[in-house]
């Protein structure tokens, strides 16, 4: 089972032979011991600290298929290292293509992904409105703005109401978080702790739909719900908009009211409020052991990790545009 | 169109995959079993490689079809292919693959060839010779398999027992259970 490496201290990763090498450096530049992380084990790198690597390292990296994310020193993603693809299809490739060009094919799709995001909202607020939060006032807007979304006949139309949606349900945070206020979102740069723990945790959703992509045929940059862009691979935000509820919100919510992350694991300025170190590693902590959470798969009918619903839903993908399968958008149902 | 051994041991194994394959949707990669084949090819006999050579053929079938094949282990002295698999679950498939390795030979002009599928797990190894027969249906099968690759239609999947043990498998049956709709 390879697994993600989260680098926060500085130091120097290289290639020794065929594995890696990763000798910390102290402040002073003083080299500590050598740790050794065998190639196979290794799924992808997180680099958070002052990260020291040449050319060679990442060859061997990008032989391995082996993706690095980048994080400055204020936790934000600042962006990965992509190997080469490997799998490539062409047949995939234009599918994917036409279902973008297909006005109507891309707002199904867009349509979809909305629909799974909302679906996971109103779970997590259900999931509150349950436990003596009263979230009854987000949870009627919410459905009601739901009902919307397949009467939509544009993206623009559809991304106003996906947008009401998400203030509406950042709206309950505040309820639902004990001792914590967030306000509305805020994003650059976050200016309290709940906003700065959703602006790092949405970050490392989406690498982790980055990745997920990567691993499979389809193509990181034609997307369908968010424009395609020019320096950013959309396709990973489009997946990132249903599992953000699931993997990133839950997150907050159970790192916040558990008080495993507290006031004092943030660096708190005039206007901007950032992790300090020691938050830092609790969240990426919590965040790891999450993803390899299982679930019983209604229809695998075995156990899947969280991490392992990213790549489902990419499969569901490829089968909708090859025409294969409707695509149906994940949905927790717990 | 190229059609080569893989494919023609895939069609009967299931036709999806045989045609999911060819376009490029490749599972390898994440596939434990796959990869535990890969290294039984490699570790089973060591010292094969000094009396055998790999070889790669190819034969024009028609306008459209080429038909090609890469053979690991060929023992010229003794015209005979070694084909390595890891279980006898799709043995059929299997001898369909190496009596495709047979034709492709007889196609180029060299005859009374035969193969060994050899299962070194459980020690088992199987002769195998193409007959008249045999020819005819492999020229069927690639026509078939023609048919299949030419189309924008990727066939239902199996439902089958052996689905479990497919690298496929979780692409095929990741749908949502509906009932939550």
């Amino acid at each position: 089972m390879k697994k993600s490496y989260y680098l926060f201290n500085p130091g120097r990763m290289s290639r020794k032979d065929n594995t890696l090498q990763f000798i910390p450096v102290d402040a002073a530049g003083i080299e500590g011991t050598p740790k050794y992380i065998p190639v196979e084990s290794v799924a992808n790198l997180y680099a958070f600290g002052a990260l020291d690597a040449n050319s060679s390292m990442y060859n061997f990296l990008g032989k391995e298929q082996i993706s690095v994310h980048f994080f400055d020193y204020h936790e934000h993603y600042t962006g990965s290292f992509m190997p080469k693809d490997y799998l490539l299809s062409g047949k995939v490739l234009i599918a994917q293509t036409q279902h973008y060009t297909h006005q109507k094919k891309r707002l199904l799709l867009a349509q979809k992904f909305v629909s799974g995001a909302t679906g996971n909202m109103l779970k997590n607020l259900k999931y509150y409105h349950n436990r003596d939060k009263d979230t009854s006032i987000q949870i009627d807007r919410i459905e009601d703005l739901s009902s919307q979304i397949w009467e939509t006949d544009s993206i623009e139309m559809l991304m106003g109401i996906e947008g009401n949606i998400r203030i509406t349900y950042y709206s309950s945070f505040d309820t639902i978080i004990n001792d914590f206020e967030m306000g509305i979102r805020s994003k650059q740069p976050p200016s309290n702790e709940v906003n700065a723990l959703i602006s790092f945790i949405n970050s490392l959703c989406y690498t982790l739909c980055l990745d997920a992509i990567y691993h499979t045929q389809l193509h990181p940059t034609i997307s369908f719900l968010h424009q395609p862009g020019f320096r950013r691979y959309s396709l990973a935000l489009d997946l990132a908009e249903i599992f953000k509820p699931i993997l990133s919100d839950r997150l907050i919510f159970t790192l916040l009211n558990k008080k495993i992350v507290t006031k004092g694991d943030f660096d708190i300025q005039l206007n901007s409020c950032l992790l300090k170190e020691s938050g830092r590693k609790k969240v990426v902590k919590s965040w790891d052991e999450r993803l390899s959470e299982t679930i019983m798969h209604r229809s695998l009918k075995r156990n899947v990790s969280y991490k392992h619903l990213v790549k489902l839903e990419c499969y569901k993908l490829v089968k909708h545009i090859l025409d294969m399968e409707g695509y149906q958008p994940f949905k927790a149902w717990w | 169109m190229h059609i080569n051994a893989t494919l023609i041991n895939l069609y009967h194994i299931c036709a999806r995959e045989c045609w999911l394959h060819a376009n490029g949707i490749r599972m390898e990669h994440t596939s434990d079993t796959v990869y535990d084949g890969k290294l039984l090819h490699e570790m089973s006999y060591p010292l094969r490689a000094d009396r055998h050579t790999e070889i790669s053929l190819t034969a024009e079938f028609s306008n459209e079809i080429v038909l090609t094949g890469k053979v690991d282990f060929y023992d010229s002295k003794a015209r005979t292919i070694h084909e390595t698999k890891r279980s006898n679950k799709t043995a059929a498939a299997h001898e369909w693959q190496c009596k495709f390795y047979i034709w492709l030979f007889a196609l180029n002009g060299i005859d009374d060839v035969q193969a060994i599928l050899e299962y070194p797990k459980s020690r088992e190894r199987t002769n195998i010779f193409l007959s008249e027969a045999d020819s005819v249906y492999l020229s069927n099968t690639v026509d078939e398999v023609y048919h299949l690759l030419r189309s924008d239609l990727c066939p239902p999947r199996l439902d089958e027992k052996i689905c479990k043990h497919c690298s496929y498998h979780d692409l095929c049956y990741s749908g949502e259970d509906l009932s939550s709709y």
